[in-house]
């Protein structure tokens, strides 16, 4: 059953990034984006990542991804237009990446020897009541120094998307 | 009714190894598109699929090591990429605003 | 293996119950509204209107599905399976009734029992935003696109303070397993007064009265039904769909407003716990309901205002009885009566919910984001301090 899960899952995560990349119009790739993220919540939940799954679909595919489609709606600019390429990019570019994932895969696989089977329900320690103490006690300069990120980040965007006033 | 399935069925485990390499290949598929693409929406969007990749790898290292402080690091870069999504939209409004295009090979005005 | 078969038939026995619910809540609400309006309502279709919805669904799926040449076809069909998809999905997880044991099988009454139930239901509220944003866009016209984009962003603006506003019971019971939260609200303090969280579990109506509104708010109900309204946007979002996908919208809206209350009757009212303690008599509550409708509609029946009523009214009223007495059955006691007391407070609040609809206007939409920016969210985060500062002091 977590072959299964994982397998299809996987499959949907990497179809929707091939997808992103090669569509034309941007809320294509945008609703793409939105499947590798529903994908990758499913695939946390197999990990025992409880509520990293459900920030995921909360925080990234409810909110963020939701204004990358309101921009785009707003802005309506249609189609990418086709450019010219480099030319020599356009025939090495694909080859060499997968030359790169073969080779991280290989490292990947000889410098984890010992890793453990992923099993459903085998870790349990990532339930919002474990995440909470850790982002409270251990963890808490960071927690307090990202939410005035955040603010910061609130003020910069009123400020960068307010209209003239001339 | 269990014998119409596959034996082993609901004990055979994934091995990590699996999420490590779905990771890369979710990372350099982002880098591809990061590269290639010319709409400056999907050039962000493609950058957001790269962090993506990285939570996943975060999540797994915390599964290998069994202890909670991955995830919290994914939940760090998940923050982080909201206020940064948000601030890199507006900017993008305020290019569309002023060069009219979203095309990153008209936006050439510093080009010699 | 017995998991997934018993969640298929689960989801068998729950799926067409859900359906025909939905279907009878457009005949309650046109019936509710109507006599708010001094009015009749539907009464020609079948007795006093009831083979109504039957006939709006016969015509809904036989109405020609045409689509417009200028649409986005692929994005103008995808969005109302899209909006239908998370708001059911929303549903399978609230609990109705406690775990019981049904032909020697102990299960729950709920389709799923998630650890994080809560979070998922605020995810898939907030993934209900593609739907309306995409209808919005593919219909390729000014008003469905404006009328999407004001839609999404009040509910994006109301989802704030209602995480905000559903954290503070949080506090008091301490877990986010909607089976849990109930079960934390059982018992009476004085032997008398429940202990839901309203009531004598924290005294959290403010909460509750924010939740409320932004119920209201997310299910785009008046008072803040802007982007629908007809004669504002001439239909907002869904002005392009017709049949079988205008269909879906409604469906996904009359699931939503089911899902918010039963939310609602999860974590602010108690679940399935009864009013009265069952030492001074709260088993019978049920069948006495039971037995003073059955009553009501014996005496319509009787004194007819209508030559028909006789029949039709005796009928309903023998059904109601039979199902008053079926509440003291001692086999069917701990099935039915969680049940009834589940399905009166969540029909409490969806009947609270047309009411407010056939009497108050509607919010502008700068009121409307005024509202929900400069006045629910500070005063849902009051709220939080001052019940996070309450448990801590009790906590010491």
């Amino acid at each position: 059953m977590d072959v299964l899960l994982f397998t299809f899952f996987a499959l949907v995560a990497i179809v929707g990034a091939v997808n992103l990349v090669l569509q034309k119009h941007p809320i294509s790739s945008a609703l793409s984006l939105v499947s590798v993220m529903v994908a990758l919540s499913v695939l946390f939940l197999l990990l025992g990542a409880e509520f990293i799954a459900a920030a995921q679909l909360v925080v990234y595919s409810g909110a963020i991804m939701v204004l990358f489609v309101f921009v785009i709606m707003l802005l309506n600019s249609g189609a990418e237009l086709e450019s010219r390429k480099a030319g020599l990019a356009q025939f090495l570019g694909l080859p060499l990446t997968a030359a790169l994932l073969v080779f991280a895969s290989y490292v990947i696989t000889q410098s984890m020897s010992n890793a453990k089977a992923v099993k459903f329900g085998a870790f349990t320690g990532g339930g919002p009541r474990e995440v909470g103490w850790a982002l409270f006690t251990q963890y808490l300069l960071p927690f307090e120094v990202t939410s005035i990120l955040i603010l910061v980040a609130i003020a910069g965007a009123v400020v960068l998307a307010r209209k003239e006033i001339d | 009714m269990s014998q119409l399935l596959p034996p082993g069925f609901f004990t055979a485990t994934v091995p990590l190894n699996a999420y490590l390499i779905l990771s890369a290949i979710l990372f350099a598929i982002g880098a591809c598109g990061f590269l290639f693409r010319k709409n400056i929406i999907t050039i962000y969007m493609c950058i957001e699929l790269m962090l993506n990749a990285v939570n996943l790898s975060f999540v797994t290292f915390s599964y290998q090591f069994g202890k909670v402080d991955g995830q919290i690091y994914s939940f760090f870069v998940m923050v982080v990429a909201a206020a940064e999504a948000a601030v890199g939209l507006a900017i993008i409004l305020t290019i569309f605003r002023n060069c009219g295009t979203l095309q990153i090979d008209e936006i050439d005005s510093l080009k010699n | 293996m017995d998991f997934i078969l018993l969640s298929i038939l689960k989801t068998a026995i729950a799926a067409p119950v859900l359906l025909g619910t939905l279907a009878y809540l457009v005949w309650i609400e046109r019936k509710v509204l109507a006599h708010v309006q001094l009015r009749i309502g539907p009464s020609r279709v079948g007795p006093h209107g009831l083979l109504q919805p039957i006939a709006d669904a016969i015509k809904l799926l036989t109405k020609e599905d045409f689509i417009p040449s200028y649409v986005n076809k692929f994005y103008y069909w995808l969005a109302p399976w899209l909006a239908l998809m998370f708001a059911v999905t929303a549903i399978s997880v609230i609990p109705i009734g406690p775990i019981v044991e049904v032909f020697g099988i102990k299960t729950n009454m709920g389709q799923a029992d998630i650890s994080i139930g809560l979070l998922l239901i605020l995810g898939l509220t907030g993934m209900g935003v593609y739907g309306i944003a995409l209808a919005g866009w593919s219909s390729n016209n000014k008003y469905s696109l404006l009328g999407g984009l004001r839609s999404s962003a009040q509910m994006i603006a109301y989802e704030l303070p209602m995480a905000v506003a559903i954290a503070s019971p949080l506090l008091i019971v301490n877990t986010l397993n909607l089976r849990e939260i109930v079960n934390a609200q059982a018992g009476y303090t004085f032997g008398i007064l429940p202990n839901w969280t309203v009531l004598g579990g924290g005294l959290q109506i403010f909460s509750f009265l924010i939740y409320l509104t932004c119920a209201f708010a997310e299910t785009n109900r008046i008072p803040f039904d802007l982007p629908e309204a007809e004669n504002e946007l001439v239909g907002g979002y869904n002005t392009e769909y017709s049949s079988m996908k205008f269909a879906a919208f409604f469906m996904a809206e009359y699931c939503n407003i089911i899902t918010a209350c039963a939310v609602a009757t999860t974590l602010f009212l108690g679940g399935w716990h009864p009013l009265i303690p069952n030492e001074l008599g709260g088993q019978f509550i049920p069948t006495l309901v039971c037995l003073f409708f059955a009553g009501v509609l014996f005496y319509h029946a009787l004194n007819p205002s209508r030559p028909s009523d006789r029949l039709s009214m005796g009928i309903i009223g023998a059904v109601i009885l039979g199902l008053g007495l079926m509440f003291q059955v001692p086999g069917l006691k701990d099935l039915a009566q969680p049940l009834f007391w589940f399905a009166s407070k969540a029909g409490f609040l969806i009947f609270l919910m047309i009411w407010v609809r056939g009497t108050v206007p509607r919010f502008r939409y700068d009121q409307l984001m005024r509202f929900a920016w400069l006045f629910l969210f500070p005063a849902a985060l009051l709220n939080l301090l001052v019940t996070a500062f309450i448990v801590a002091l009790k906590s010491n």
